[in-house]
């Protein structure tokens, strides 16, 4: 079973990325983009036939891994 | 998939070198067969164009243990040290793939030294790029210095030196060249000559992708509009895996398990197994079923070409493959018995237990094509007249500033910052002075090494441009106390096909030879990059030597910032004012052409020793070579890093002040002497025949010319360091 | 005094800290990641580098290690940690430490000699020490220290701050932050200050030949403090 989940930097946390990113965009001409924040999307195959404990576990996984609590949060889509 | 003359061309190959390798197998070959032989013999491997010539090179000397055709060259520091090492390019791909191209450029150079069994002590590199105004130059910069510090900084390895240069003759071609040096016990030396038959070969590090097949014929081949599509063929680097892969090797390297071991760079699988088998005369018999792969449903032709980065090839004592999967298990890395080695004297190649390839060692290597390309002799340009009136406008100071500021002048501290110059903790002269220089790790000694071109000189007159480049190596590694030992030379030049270009490249070479060779400073290594040509325009030609040397006590290394008020400034060696292909004759009175400055080898030797023997004595407090901008420009380096001032004298001699402050006669030194000590110095160098005059003496902050303060040394500061951080924001 | 420095995949200045604790005193043992356990120690290192390629975030992968269950255990009851860049990392990776290193602000990696000055003295690592301003060396893409503000009240109120970035002054300023750290913080303390976690390495100045001697005195006054 595939569940996707995304990460994102939490409100208030400066991203010097998403600030270059936008700020290459504007001088490439998309001037009318005012911000962007940058983050991460992981593709999880998992070996469980039941959606909802997989979602459980991936639940799990981005608690103690793939998102770090203090600066980001995370969304199972 | 049908093979004929049309898919020979498309495959980077001619249709005489097609009709060759018919003529050879006495059939006509595969798809992957053809693949094989177009890696083989393309420029980048088989030096076809080159190879004639550079077995002219000067390559022996008493310190040298291993010269050109290993995978690296080795010099002997004593007490059973030595040190391995290499230049090569990677122009192509950092062209289309900046980040990516500079760093699998390094992550290359890396393998190829640590696959002799040393670990790897310091990275250097050489930069060239279009003109600033060009569009792409701030990218290309900017994504090569990031891929050259994300690769080398992960792998743990410092950058302690390097060179940036500009030129608009590399708007359509930039240069990459990235040199490592490591440290190995000569007694623990490890080669690619395969030994023995039944042998396991073993295939380490990562899967096998579809990287950069084609990354081989791409070195070779000459961009024209359609370079967005040559993208798919850059090489993706992992600095991560081949730190893992470092360590695993060195590790399995403490023992004598392995008979030969060889990194899989350009045209991956194909060259390093053809070579290793090639080297100890004997055949190779792969299974591609066994080959590790990270793709599905990879083709034997794919498998052979595929240049995924981190992976090695091993041949190995029967019975240790056990004990040596161990170890690459404890370190994470794919580890496969793929092959053994046979006395076929072929490279035979199996999958889905069909041969699928089947040729002759021999056809790939021996019989590759040599070509005898045709060239001739350029002729040395007339020295240009400067009348008084070219300097009667002229203020020193106004063009000193000009200078200071220019790209190819400027303070590059903005690009070494970006790497790591400090770790292993051995580091004791950073980048931004003469050379680089680490320790050898618990011992007293320490290795200093440098990369130098001169582009405009080679392009004006190739013989002598090529001597200058060795002589200014030379030059940098006695300004650091070392003693030249050895060099590694990496040659760029434009499409060798073209009487012009290959003119360039066999005179450079001829150069650099007269040079290495009246210095006793052999080419132990290198390597030729060729086709560095867009749309017809090709680049100058850019012969970049990496020069190192040995401190015998490290504590006796010198550098270049002035040390002390007071201490009189000394130029060793004599000022004929030589303006012909200098900065201020280009910069500032907009002229291009002439000669480059004569190099006197009688001279570089003789200063060159002299000054060594000051510093062995004690008597230097900091030296410099003098090389682009002249004495001023050497002088205003000294002033900016030891935050001083300096008082110039009187002019002596019939040279107007110009041609003597920005004049660029080789051979020169630019030395600090304290007061005690002067006498001696110049005792010393009467004895020995070096013309020396005194320039002037140290001052706090002011520099003073004909009595007058043009500029203070927090000027000169501001100048030099504001270029290219303006430039880069 | 006994120390023992981790050794983790990519880890490259486990050698560099392994020649620093020697030469001021202490007998250190290297110590491989997947190993349960941990030698008997005075002090544990975790060095600087690159473990996992940084991959996910820095130390994240580390911070999951078989032994860092020991580490944190030997934290945890009060022995000595001390996290150098990388270290730091996976110091705050396994919340011994609070609060996040991002990348650094101008986006570039950042190899240099910066000052900077202690805050707290009341503990083993600067208890002692001869100079409050020391000249110390950081190389590193990802030093840039963020925290809530909720956390950084909790870290001022228990004066966790260890070291700040400043001029050779002492003056502690936006100036002289290489960064962006909030605070200028180069170093931080856990509440009990026996966990120590700092950006720039005292193990590359550890002579005048490298990029200084300063620290020599961190080294010299922590085998002090520990007799």
């Amino acid at each position: 079973m595939k569940i996707k989940v995304i990460v994102t930097l939490k409100n208030g946390v400066l991203d010097p990325q998403g600030k270059a990113i936008q700020q290459t965009l504007n001088g490439m001409g998309f001037s009318n983009v005012n911000e962007i924040r940058q983050g991460k999307y992981f593709d999880i195959e998992i070996n469980e036939k039941e959606e909802s404990k997989a979602k459980s576990k991936v639940d799990e996984m981005c608690k103690k891994l793939l998102s770090n609590m203090v600066i980001e949060d995370y969304k199972i889509i | 998939m049908i093979v004929d003359e049309k898919a020979a061309i498309d495959h980077g190959l001619k249709k005489v070198e097609f009709k060759k390798i018919c003529d050879l197998l006495k059939r006509i070959p595969n798809i992957t067969e053809l693949g094989i032989f177009s890696a083989m013999w393309n420029e980048h491997c088989s030096y076809k164009s080159s190879r004639l010539h550079l077995k002219k090179l000067h390559t022996e000397g008493k310190k040298v243990i291993q010269g050109p055709g290993e995978n690296a060259g080795i010099i002997d520091i004593g007490d059973e040290d030595a040190i391995v090492f290499k230049i090569e390019s990677h122009n192509h791909p950092s062209f289309i793939e900046p980040y990516q191209g500079a760093a699998t450029g390094v992550g290359g150079i890396l393998r190829d030294i640590f696959t002799m069994g040393a670990r790897p002590i310091a990275n250097l590199n050489s930069l060239h790029f279009g003109s600033p105004q060009n569009k792409k130059t701030k990218n290309l910069l900017r994504g090569v210095v990031s891929g050259i510090g994300g690769y080398g900084n992960c792998i743990g390895v410092p950058t302690i030196g390097g060179q940036t240069c500009f030129d608009e003759s590399y708007n359509g071609n930039i240069l990459v060249n990235a040199m490592t040096l490591g440290l190995v016990n000569k007694n623990k030396i490890f080669y690619s000559k395969a030994a023995g038959t039944g042998k396991p070969v073993i295939y380490v590090g990562s899967k096998t992708g579809r990287d950069g097949i084609h990354g081989a014929s791409m070195a070779s081949a000459i961009f024209d509009d359609k370079i967005e599509e040559k993208k798919p063929t850059v090489q993706v680097g992992d600095p991560f895996t081949e730190k893992l892969l470092l360590e695993a090797c060195l590790e399995l390297m403490a023992d004598k398990s392995i008979i030969s071991i060889q990194d899989m760079g350009a045209a991956g699988l194909t060259s390093s197994s053809v070579e290793m088998a090639s080297k100890g005369n004997l055949g190779i018999e792969l299974d591609l079923n066994k080959v590790p792969c990270r793709e599905e449903k990879m083709t034997p032709y794919e498998i052979m070409l595929s240049e995924s980065q981190e992976r090695m090839l091993i041949i190995l004592e029967n019975g240790q493959e056990e004990k040596a999967k161990k170890i690459f298990d404890k370190w994470n890395l794919d580890f496969a018995v793929i092959g053994k080695t046979t006395n076929s004297k072929k490279i035979e190649i199996y999958f889905d237990k069909k041969r699928v390839a089947d040729i002759p060692i021999d056809f790939l290597s021996e019989n590759a094509p040599l070509y005898d390309r045709k060239w001739k002799i350029s002729k040395l340009p007339q020295k240009l007249k400067f009348n008084k009136e070219s300097f009667k406008s002229l203020k020193i100071v106004d063009c000193l500033k000009k200078i200071l500021e220019s790209p190819n002048i400027c303070n590059k501290k903005w690009i070494w910052e970006q790497y790591d110059h400090t770790v292993m903790a051995d580091t004791i002269q950073k980048p931004g002075g003469d050379a680089g220089v680490v320790r050898v790790h618990k011992t007293n000694k320490a290795v200093a090494a440098t990369v130098d071109s001169s582009a405009s000189y080679c392009y004006s007159h190739p013989l002598s441009g090529g001597k200058q480049v060795v002589c200014e190596s030379w030059r940098n590694l006695i300004s650091v106390g070392a003693e030249p030992i050895a060099i590694t030379n990496c040659l760029n030049f434009g499409n060798p096909e073209k009487e012009k270009n290959m003119s360039e490249f066999v005179e450079c070479v001829q150069g650099i030879n007269e040079a290495c060779k009246f210095l006793h400073f052999p080419i132990v290594s290198g390597n030729v990059s060729f086709y560095n040509e867009t749309k017809n325009t090709g680049i100058k030609p850019t012969p970049t030597i990496g020069g190192v040397g040995l401190i015998k006590d490290y504590k006796n290394m010198v550098t270049m910032d002035f040390k002390k008020k007071d201490n009189f400034v000394v130029v060793l060696g004599k000022t004929e004012g030589h303006l012909d292909q200098s900065i201020f004759a280009k910069d500032i009175l907009g002229e291009k052409k002439g000669p480059p400055p004569e190099i006197n080898l009688f001279n570089e030797k003789n200063i060159g020793k002299t000054l060594l023997q000051l510093i062995n004595n004690k008597l230097i407090e900091s030296a410099h070579d003098i090389s682009l901008g002249g004495i001023i420009v050497a002088i205003s380096k000294m002033c900016i890093k030891g935050n001083k001032g300096i008082k110039i004298g009187k002019f002596k001699g019939l040279i107007n002040k110009f041609e003597y402050l920005f004049g660029e006669d080789q051979g020169r030194y630019i030395v600090e002497v304290n007061k005690d000590s002067l006498k001696k110095v110049t005792e010393i160098l009467n004895k020995n025949s070096v013309h020396y005059d005194e320039l002037g003496i140290l001052t706090e902050k002011d520099i003073i010319i004909d009595e007058r303060p043009i500029l203070s040394v927090e000027e000169l500061k501001k100048l030099y360091n504001s270029w290219l951080k303006k430039y880069m924001i | 005094m006994k120390s023992s420095v981790i050794i983790f995949p990519g880890s490259n200045c486990d050698r560099d800290m392994d020649v620093a604790l020697n030469k001021y005193g202490f007998k250190n043992k290297m110590v491989w990641h997947n190993d349960a356990e941990l030698p008997k120690s005075d002090l544990i290192v975790l060095p600087g580098g690159f473990s996992y390629g940084d991959y996910l975030r820095c130390g994240s992968i580390a911070a999951q290690s078989k032994i860092i269950k020991s580490v944190i255990n030997f934290a945890n009851s009060g022995g000595l940690v001390i996290g150098i860049c990388n270290g730091f990392q996976i110091l705050i990776e396994t919340k011994l430490l609070p609060g996040a290193l991002l990348r650094n602000k101008y986006l570039k990696f950042i190899c240099k000699n910066v000052f900077v000055k202690i805050n707290n003295f009341e503990n083993k690592y600067f208890k002692n020490i001869k100079k409050n301003i020391l000249e110390l060396h950081i190389a590193h893409n990802d030093g840039n220290y963020f925290c809530s503000d909720n956390e950084l009240k909790s870290i001022k109120d228990n004066n966790q701050i260890a070291i700040n970035y400043c001029n050779k002054n002492g003056q502690i300023s936006e100036e002289f932050n290489p960064n962006g750290s909030i605070n200028n913080i180069a170093g931080l303390f856990n509440k009990n200050k026996n966990i120590l976690g700092i950006m720039p390495h005292p193990e590359r100045m550890i002579d005048s030949f490298l990029s200084g001697k300063d620290g020599s005195i961190f080294f010299e006054n922590l085998i002090n403090n520990l007799k």
